[in-house]
């Protein structure tokens, strides 16, 4: 039997539990207007006829610095991302440091020369902040939070409601470099090949969809904790509708597929940082991949999957590389602690 | 039967079953060393992570969720007791040599593919003169398991798909004398698709032909294994009986440390309690891991026991049947519903 009483690691993991943390316990005591239960990535709040976004996010990545990037990187573009898939240009950002005593002030510039890099990269500025130091084994070295607001896109029309079956599902990349490139660092395991995780910017990427096929757009994510597989279980449920997805499809980075053998974990449900998770109508999918894939960060995009019709039981299911058939389910939530 | 948690997984994950034909199943044995694993064990580790001054669990990922009494490890972590994943035995003596401080305690659960693993910690252990490192040893042969279940009689088997793995390790001639006493092939398959289908393929050929002998369609398992494990086992190991949940006791199966390597003993150590454990109210892990029931046979499967709240584990486990048709299988995810 499950402790019921206290928070569990898993809590955090970005799946079952932690969606029902939220639904259960965060969401009913904030009380005041509610959120019909669909979690989005960021708020819009409407304000003198103009849409904002509004996100916020609390990092807590270890190690600190991971092949690929680090805290501040992962600070900065986890945030910009969170807007961007809601169809919105970041316009500036807060970013709040918690630090632990005793800890080393080169690495802290580093980290937030890292972090000032990104936000310059992705355009956006940060423009105010805070800084709090807390007693040795009061937490654990680093955790920031960023917050950031934008603009909504104008052509943006996204939403659980805009997805129709026959909508094309498209990836931007290869699954799971982030998670394996931190998961690789914190046990120690290094491969021949290079393992780094793909922390960037995909503002471009969703700016790109958006400028080019506009209300074809249905919705964006970015697959972070949980991966794959919890933004396609989040669109079955809210969607009610069915989701097939081929294995064959899937990009593949061969390095991050020999660690999870090797760690026992599963792509699909593994963290990524610097990808997109598109619905687009059917009759623009084909281009919609080729415009993503003029960007270096999404050289290998791909169509990998269709929405199907309402059910009441809307499964996710993959047709498999041998042409099997099997669930993809939400992750329960602690395969991966402090991933991002 | 397929007698390897990385089996039973890779079967579930690639979808595998439902592309063959009617007349054939693929059923799981007591391949998932976490599901066969008694529960008194994961007891023992909870003491001993609950104990004032306890010492750092060190433990595969797998044993971290299966709720034993008292709940689970990952339970006892988020109130604060000690307990470090670790994916490998050298691992976990490598946090002894790094924490001298604290003892540190390695749950060496595992077939024959962890436990030379484990006996190269122990020989490190001994090198180093590592006071604060010791195991609690649970590690099974499947041979012993394989022959009991067939000796036991009250389970169709036709074949054995063998261990990858473990065949590294013992070689596949090892089930000759299996296959021969008992008239069932035994083929030794890899882990992925075409693999598996290899090898079930060579078990349909000599089951045509009336043959019974040991094979291997996995390139990395010759026939006398990896002799310097062997050694490196008999070393530090003897068999001994063991008890395999929902089996009982099978002589020979299990792995305890020789006399010489006592003082890495866990149990000794700490003077642990021996814990008489009893399975669940209404769990049937046990018949699960022996082929006599299938998952979704189980009263609990999908409506009590679940991955997320699980009652025994073959659910909890990553490699347990129950897990793995849960999670993978669309025609058994409603079947309780």
């Amino acid at each position: 039997m499950v402790d019921k009483e206290h928070i569990q690691l898993a809590h955090g993991g970005g799946g079952e539990l932690t969606a029902e943390l939220i639904e259960g316990v965060i969401l009913p005591a904030l009380g005041g207007p509610q959120r019909p239960g669909r979690l989005t990535d960021a708020a819009i709040v409407p304000a003198g006829g103009v849409k904002f976004a509004f996100t916020t996010d609390s990092y807590v990545v270890r190690p600190l610095e991971f092949p690929g990037g680090d805290i501040g990187k992962l600070a900065v573009a986890g945030t910009v991302n969170d807007l961007s898939v809601m169809g919105a240009k970041p316009l500036a950002m807060s970013l709040a440091l918690v630090i632990r005593e005793g800890f080393e002030i080169a690495l802290l510039g580093r980290l937030l020369e890292s972090a000032g890099r990104t936000a310059r990269e992705a355009g956006v500025s940060i423009v105010t902040g805070d800084t709090k130091v807390v007693e040795y084994g009061a937490c654990d070295g680093l955790v920031i939070n960023t917050s950031s607001i934008g603009l909504m896109h104008e052509k943006a029309a996204l939403g659980f409601e805009r997805v129709q079956t026959g909508d094309a599902i498209l990836l931007s990349g290869p699954l799971g470099e982030h998670a394996m490139a931190v998961m690789s660092k914190r046990r120690g395991l290094s491969f021949t090949s290079e393992l780094a995780s793909d922390c960037a910017s995909i503002a471009a990427l969703s700016r790109s969809l958006l400028d080019r096929f506009g209300r074809d757009v249905h919705f964006m994510r970015d697959p972070t904790r949980g991966g794959l597989a919890a933004v396609l279980a989040d669109l079955a449920e809210a969607t009610g509708r069915g989701i097939e997805i081929r294995e064959a499809a899937i990009p593949v980075n061969r390095a991050a597929r020999a660690a999870a053998e090797m760690l026992g974990l599963d792509l699909l449900s593994a963290a990524n940082e610097g990808k997109l998770v598109a619905v687009v109508a059917a009759e623009v999918a084909e281009q919609a991949v080729e415009v993503l894939a003029r960007h270096d960060i999404a050289a290998h995009a791909a169509f990998v999957g269709v929405v199907g019709e309402p059910g009441d039981h809307p499964l996710v299911e993959m047709v498999t590389s041998i042409g099997g058939r099997r669930v993809v389910q939400r992750p329960y939530g602690e395969d991966l602690p402090r991933i991002c | 039967m397929e007698v390897c948690g990385t089996h039973t997984m890779a079967i579930a994950r690639s979808g595998l079953k439902g592309l063959l034909p009617s007349w054939l199943e693929l059923i799981s044995g007591p391949g998932c060393p976490v599901c066969v694993t008694d529960a008194s064990y994961l007891d023992q580790a909870m003491h001993l992570a609950g104990r004032v001054e306890a010492p750092v669990i060190a433990t595969y990922g797998d044993m971290v969720r299966v709720p034993g009494r008292n709940g689970s490890l990952a339970e006892a972590r988020a109130r604060g007791a000690s307990v470090e994943v670790v994916y490998s035995a050298s691992k976990a003596v490598e946090l002894a040599a790094n924490h001298p401080d604290r003892q540190v305690v390695f749950l060496a659960v595992g077939f024959e593919t962890t436990a030379p693993g484990t006996a190269m910690a122990l020989a490190r252990a001994r090198r180093e003169r590592l006071a604060n490192f010791s195991v609690l040893v649970a590690h099974k042969l499947i041979l012993p398991a394989m022959r009991a279940l067939l000796a036991a009689g009250d389970v169709r088997i036709d074949g054995f798909l063998c261990p990858g793995h473990v065949s590294v390790i013992i070689g596949y001639g090892a089930y000759a004398d299996l296959a021969r006493d008992f008239h069932r092939p035994c083929v030794v398959a890899g882990f992925d698709p075409p693999q598996i289908l290899a090898g079930v393929s060579a078990i349909l050929d000599q089951l045509a032909a009336g043959e019974a002998t040991a094979g291997s369609v996995y390139p990395s398992a010759s026939a006398e294994g990896n002799p310097t494990a062997m050694k490196l086992l008999d070393e530090v190991f003897v068999p001994a009986d063991a008890t395999w949940r929902g089996i009982g006791v099978i002589p020979a199966s299990g792995l305890v440390l020789r006399e010489a390597w006592r003082e890495f003993d866990a149990e000794t150590r700490f003077d642990l309690p021996k814990i008489e454990s009893h399975d669940p109210v209404g769990c049937r892990c046990g018949e699960v891991i022996r082929g006599l029931c299938r998952p979704w046979d189980c009263g609990l499967f999908g409506r009590r026991c679940t991955p997320r709240d699980a009652v025994g584990p073959c659910m909890v486990s990553s490699e347990g049947a129950c897990s793995a048709a849960y999670k993978y299988d669309p025609a058994r995810r409603f079947s309780r519903q």
